[in-house]
């Protein structure tokens, strides 16, 4: 097949690194360990590039320079150009219509006029995909935020994270050079057959709606194979979490993050052969060979340690231990796309919220924060950020399909540090968060409403924390 | 029961637990503590050397092909499981628990593997998943209606040495006979998630009082618990999927 987009007068290998740089394109980058590593590929010769056969010493490549504007430069064929003012139509008139944010129809429209639309979209720009089981949004708003501190980067900001969500946040700029998108975990493997991205954020894995996802070793299978497509791509990844290293380990490049886990019922088994790994707070190595990692980047209590030891503050407008850890990742993704730490933290430092999550809003007159928790790993960091403080307390749980039908994961969650402190509890599923909450020896009432619910409450600040369609419908409700 | 405290032993939560199963073991614990009943929960994991012997009720809970295979081997060890069994110590499995403490069972890749055979009940694979809310007709005296959400791939059938736990209402169950779970003894098992103890507080204490060879003192369910099981055992509710 001849792809029509690309361009004869491409650059030739022979061209340094500067010359092949397009005015407004973003500098070359390597494969960067913390940035007092860094070389600058500008100042080395192009034998000293090249790829990584020279072994462990090489801390950066050259990556061929993202192909040009594709709407300027390029001639398209005429079934891409179809499918992406087809695309780009149906978007805007699905959001003139009052039918959403109209970027998943426009996106589906387009791909199906235009089968090859996203590799070819994704052509030429440097694009960071994320995925794991809890985190995703946040992160990938961050590497967003920091990749705009180099220049313009698209982004799935509201969480249409399969192929049609991609092409949809593509459509949306067609000139910015880079992308950073949230990616389901079972549709990564979807994507790296399609194109290499630049680096690939694996956040964690853990158990989330069974009853649609599968298990957690089914998922740790399908990541390993969508890595195994891309040996070039960077990737970073958890390496506290025994699914994530499973999935990672045997890729050639990848820079581990260590951010601790607080939720360890997925990870008490090898995840490779099933043998008992027990506490994986400590440098494990299972009888099979899988085993711990040393860490890149080590998350703090107030920043990250970098592998010299270098203490980076992070200082984030976002709340928790979580965050940190997100903050990680996407750091270490702009670095990776040759970046500059301070205004790249700078950007992450004034995220305030992501698409909702952790934002002060007001529902039904009142004040409230909106925290989400999807499943047991999610609403343990959210208990936990939670118990530091005494605001009033409102749980929504719903079993919609996005949510999955089946609630026994609350038995999964440690509602018992809550003990004591009385909350109020609403949504689809509240008789279920109510018997466990009485198992939990929480005093709780039931609400028919979240906004009964803050009725319910005395003074301050209520947290709010609801699973997925839950949280949607209180966003929904709420205003600024 | 040692020192006027039951012991519940929470069997291989890190091979078989896959969705709030521990959950029972809370009910379980906290039913007790409510009577002024103290109880220890004894957690068993994969790494330890076999099965505790002299708990008062054992929990089996769910997981993959893989996991329930590993299982076995692990439960067959020592024997100390079929002993308490022979003495009438109840235990209570659940989804691949069921399958476990079953004959024999047919994983992914179609090998047949040998259960424990504590139950008489053969589980293959069926066509589809039958995931949903389940509610049966408890045949185990003063138990009543049971409802929780199964989602399993097995289908069973029952031997002459075991019966159903309940005639299904609403759901799929064991997919044969309109039979759900399989009872031999004091052993039960279901498909039943939920945790079935949770929205089941009968057959919760009709554990217990097995466990402590005694009628325990009735305990009236907290409203939010009856609003539940109304809500959850109306033969209206919808079944998505
Ligand atoms: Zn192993």
């Amino acid at each position: 097949m001849t792809d029509t987009t690309r361009e004869t007068d491409e650059p030739s290998v022979d061209q340094t690194p500067a010359q092949r740089r397009a005015p407004e394109q973003p500098p070359r980058t390597g494969r960067h360990r913390p940035p007092d590593q860094r070389q600058d590929p500008e100042q080395s010769s192009p034998e000293q590039s090249g790829t990584d056969q020279t072994g462990v010493d090489q801390h950066w490549k050259v990556v061929p320079a993202p192909e040009r504007h594709p709407e300027r430069t390029r001639r398209r064929d005429l079934r891409t150009n179809l499918a992406i003012n087809a695309g780009r139509m149906a978007a805007s008139l699905s959001q003139r219509l009052g039918l959403g944010s109209g970027g998943m129809i426009g996106g589906r429209l387009a791909m199906t006029l235009q089968p090859d639309l996203l590799q070819r979209l994704a052509a030429g720009r440097r694009v960071v995909m994320v995925t794991g089981t809890n985190g995703k949004t946040t992160t990938t708003q961050m590497v967003a935020e920091a990749l705009r501190a180099q220049a313009p980067a698209v982004s799935n900001a509201t969480g249409a994270n399969m192929l049609d969500g991609h092409v949809a946040a593509l459509l949306t700029r067609l000139d910015a050079p880079f992308a950073a998108l949230e990616v389901d975990e079972l549709h990564l493997a979807q994507v790296t057959e399609r194109f290499e991205p630049a680096a690939i954020l694996l956040l964690n894995l853990s158990r989330d709606q069974l009853d649609r996802v599968g298990e957690v070793r089914t998922v740790a299978a399908s990541l390993q194979r969508a890595l195994a497509q891309v040996p070039d791509a960077q990737v970073i990844a958890n390496r506290d979490d025994p699914n994530i290293v499973f999935a990672a380990i045997d890729h050639p490049h990848v820079t581990w993050v260590s951010g601790g886990v607080r939720w360890r019922d997925d990870a008490l088994n090898c995840p490779r052969c099933g043998a008992f790994i027990g506490d994986v707070d400590r440098d494990w190595r299972c009888e099979c060979g899988l085993a711990r990692p040393p860490a890149d980047w080590k998350v703090t209590d107030t920043g990250v340690l970098d592998a010299e030891g270098t203490h980076h503050e992070l200082a984030l407008a976002l709340p928790g231990h979580v965050n940190r850890v997100n903050a990680t990742f996407a750091l270490a993704a702009a670095l990776e796309l040759g970046g500059e730490e301070a205004p790249a933290l700078a950007r992450i430092r004034r995220i305030s919220q992501a698409a909702g999550r952790y934002d002060t809003v007001r529902v039904g007159g009142r004040k409230v924060r909106l925290l989400l928790a999807k499943n047991p790993a999610s609403w343990l960091e959210m208990l936990d950020l939670v118990s530091g403080n005494d605001e009033p307390l409102v749980l929504v749980v719903n079993s919609r399909e996005a949510d999955g039908y089946d609630v026994s994961w609350l038995w999964d969650v440690d509602f018992e540090m809550l003990r004591g402190r009385p909350v109020q509890v609403a949504g689809d599923r509240a008789l279920d968060l109510a018997v466990r909450l009485r198992y939990a020896q929480v005093p709780a009432t039931v609400a028919s409403t979240v906004e009964v619910a803050l009725g319910g409450t005395d003074g301050g600040v209520p947290d709010v924390i609801a699973n997925y369609t839950a949280f949607r419908d209180v966003l929904t409700r709420s205003r600024r | 029961m040692t020192g006027n405290r039951v012991r519940i032993a929470l069997v291989l939560p890190d091979l078989l637990g896959t969705y709030g199963d521990r959950g029972n073991a809370i009910v379980l614990a906290q039913r007790l503590r409510w009577r002024g009943i103290g109880s220890r929960l004894v957690t068993v994991l994969s790494s330890d050397d076999a099965v505790p012997e002299g708990c008062d009720l054992y929990l089996i809970g769910g997981g993959e092909d893989v996991a329930q295979v590993a299982a076995v081997r692990f439960l067959r060890r020592g024997g100390g499981l079929a002993r308490a069994v022979e003495h009438g110590v109840p235990v209570l499995g659940i989804c691949g628990g069921l399958q476990v403490l079953g004959t024999s069972f047919v994983t992914g890749d179609g090998q047949r593997h040998e259960g424990l055979g504590l139950v008489d009940a053969a589980t293959e694979p069926g066509r589809g998943r039958a995931i949903g809310e389940v509610t049966t007709q408890s045949t185990l005296g003063g138990v009543g209606m049971l409802t929780g959400f199964e989602n399993h791939l097995g289908r069973t059938t029952l031997g002459p040495g075991s019966h159903a736990l309940g005639r299904v209402v609403r759901g799929v169950g064991n997919g044969a006979e309109e039979a759900e779970g399989a009872v031999t003894g004091h052993v039960v098992c279901t498909y039943m998630h939920g945790p079935v103890l949770a929205r089941n507080p009968k057959l919760a204490d009709l554990l217990l009082e097995w466990a402590i060879g005694e009628p325990l003192a009735p305990l009236a369910d907290p409203p939010e618990l009856k609003a539940l099981r109304t809500e959850r055992t109306r033969v209206h509710v919808r079944n998505r999927k």
